[in-house]
């Protein structure tokens, strides 16, 4: 069925399983994303450091994966490694299933190439992301792809 | 005599696709109906034999497409029983509509702080953010009426919101989310009471039952044709004509004048007045062959069909596992359109696992925020009904319910 490239078990398994759900203290930045087509929400928190993202929503399965791979995915990591990988996620998202994934940079997050070629489910994949990158600027830090040097990998 | 679904359905050319390789099972015509062969040729033929544009031309075309263009108004003023043709005004949907009547009749009423405006919790938000505009360009205050736990208005303190500030009530006639249908004639009389205008959205109840305008009692209803078998880009504002007589204009510009100099300009009488600019006229014949055809079924007739489906749907879901309905639990005083949850699995998921096997239905908040808030989730599934709604596509949607559980069990 086709929905099997939408539902992968990893997504099922973090919708199920969130990690590092909750919002938590101490944190610099904190941004509130809506969706506003399905009211999707999202709250997500870090400190400049990114010793933590913290997260808190109410939304679908993808949604809510996505939010719990990106903690797993970028907590402890550098703002320019964060920009990296959030470069590639974007990439991956908005590539309409013509991207080739890297499962070096993406790890879990690759099981969310099949959301591509669902055009309505892409926005959800990427609201705790696009929540992030206002957090994170929120806290002083940019983790926008202007960050990322060349030949750092990110987006092919 | 039964009312024959299989004759209908073969007037849908849509129903001999496929979606996701199963039969399409259309559940979601209370967000636009499907249109039959009839509307579809009524459009292809005006655009094929008599294209001209409307009210300005001498000319044999444009003389055949201002009859046919003002034969769909007068079939529309004649299937809602308004006093005369003059009272129908062509928007492009309801939002324009509702907007003209916030815009034109707020301006008429000359709204200062201290007045007041009603509307209520069940609301499109085209019948809310209109009304919220108008409150802060003339500084009146909103208030509302809120929902009973089961779905319906709660009007235990109908005197207290319609009071003499009350200027203008506007309230939806069939809930677009809940299926609720509201008995209006107890705002209408305290309203009158008052001396404060009635407005009603009836964008959900004038293509699935009986509306009478003049028995109803209110000042103006505001419809879509798009949900009621016409084509996009059509809407209706119903006005009494006095009202109407009275309304400065909402757009300005072609068609709406009487003079127009340099200095200044009149305006037309009703309904040109609110008609600025070359109409969607083939969307309004449309609209007239859609009327035709809902007339040819008897809108008493589809309203029973359609309660027969839902207390179909109703019991059929009530024997779902971890399924909530939200609104009326029986089809008194409801229309067609069923939301619910399903419990631990968001709308989105509910949707997108029902597609795959081919049962669309809507997701979200239905442009209806607040009443999702009153019941306590962000978002719902919604299945709504219409005249080719079969008991075995109720069935389809409850093996695609039986499908998400599995999913996400």
């Amino acid at each position: 069925m086709m929905l099997d490239a939408l539902y992968q078990e990893i997504i099922l398994d973090h919708y199920k399983h969130p990690h590092g759900r909750g919002l938590r203290d101490p944190y610099d930045g904190e941004a509130h994303h809506v969706n506003p087509t399905c009211g999707d929400e999202i709250t997500v928190r870090v400190p400049a450091d990114f010793s933590d993202i913290s997260y808190d929503g109410l939304g679908c399965s993808i949604s809510q994966a996505s939010a719990s791979v990106m903690h797993e995915l970028l907590v402890g990591k550098t703002a320019g490694e964060i920009a990296v990988v959030h470069e590639a996620f974007v990439a991956l998202m908005q590539g309409r299933g013509q991207v080739e994934p890297d499962e070096d940079v993406l790890q879990d997050a690759i099981a969310f190439a099949g959301v591509a070629k669902f055009p309505a489910r892409v926005k959800c994949a990427l609201l705790p992301w696009m929540a992030l990158k206002d957090a994170a600027a929120r806290a002083g830090v940019d983790v926008s792809a202007e960050q990322v040097p060349e030949g750092t990998g990110g987006a092919r | 005599m039964t009312f024959d679904v299989a004759r209908v359905r073969a007037d849908f050319p849509i129903f001999e696709r496929e979606v996701n390789g199963h039969p399409l099972v259309y559940l979601d015509s209370a967000n636009t109906s499907q249109k039959p062969r009839r509307v579809l040729d009524a459009m292809r033929v005006h655009h094929e034999r008599h294209n001209g544009n409307v009210s300005r031309s001498v000319h044999t075309l444009g003389t055949e497409a201002t009859t046919a263009y003002e034969e769909a108004r007068a079939k529309i003023a004649a299937f809602v029983n308004a006093g005369t043709p003059d009272e129908i005004v062509f928007t492009k949907n309801s939002t324009e509509a509702l907007n003209l009547i916030a815009h034109s009749a707020g301006q008429m009423l000359a709204l200062k702080p201290g007045d007041e405006i009603v509307i209520s919790e069940m609301e499109h938000h085209s019948n809310i953010v209109p009304w919220q505009l108008l409150c802060e360009r003339t500084g009146a205050t909103l208030r509302w009426f809120g929902i009973t736990d089961d779905g319906r208005l709660d009007l235990s303190d109908l005197p207290g919101l319609v009071n003499e500030r009350t200027r203008l009530v506007s309230v939806v006639h069939m809930s677009n989310t809940l299926g609720t249908i509201n008995d209006v004639s107890g705002i209408v009389a305290r309203a009158r009471e008052v001396g404060a205008l009635v407005a009603l959205d009836c964008s959900q109840s004038v293509p699935h039952l009986p509306v009478d305008v003049r028995g109803l009692g209110v000042d103006f209803i505001a419809f879509t044709g798009h949900k009621m078998l016409g084509p996009t880009g059509i809407g209706v504002l119903w006005g009494r004509f006095e009202l109407l007589a009275k309304m400065p204009p909402f757009l300005g510009g072609g068609s709406m004048i009487e003079t127009v100099t340099m200095g200044g300009t009149t305006y037309a009488a009703p309904p040109a007045r609110f008609e600025a600019g070359t109409p969607p006229i083939a969307e309004a014949i449309g609209l007239g062959a859609a009327v035709d055809y809902l007339n040819e079924l008897g809108m008493a007739e589809i309203h029973q069909h359609e309660q027969d489906i839902t207390a179909y749907a109703l019991k059929t879901l009530s024997d779902v596992p971890g399924v909530r309905v939200f609104g009326p639990a029986t089809p008194e005083g409801r229309g067609g359109t069923l939301s619910f949850a399903v419990d631990g699995v968001h709308p989105h998921d509910v949707g997108q696992v029902l597609d795959a096997l081919g049962v669309e239905v809507r997701v979200g908040h239905h442009c209806a925020k607040p009443t999702c808030a009153r019941f306590g989730v962000p978002a719902m599934t919604r299945a709504s009904f219409y005249i080719y709604t079969t008991t075995d596509e109720i069935d389809a949607l409850a093996r695609g319910l039986d499908e998400v559980r599995k999913v996400f069990g």
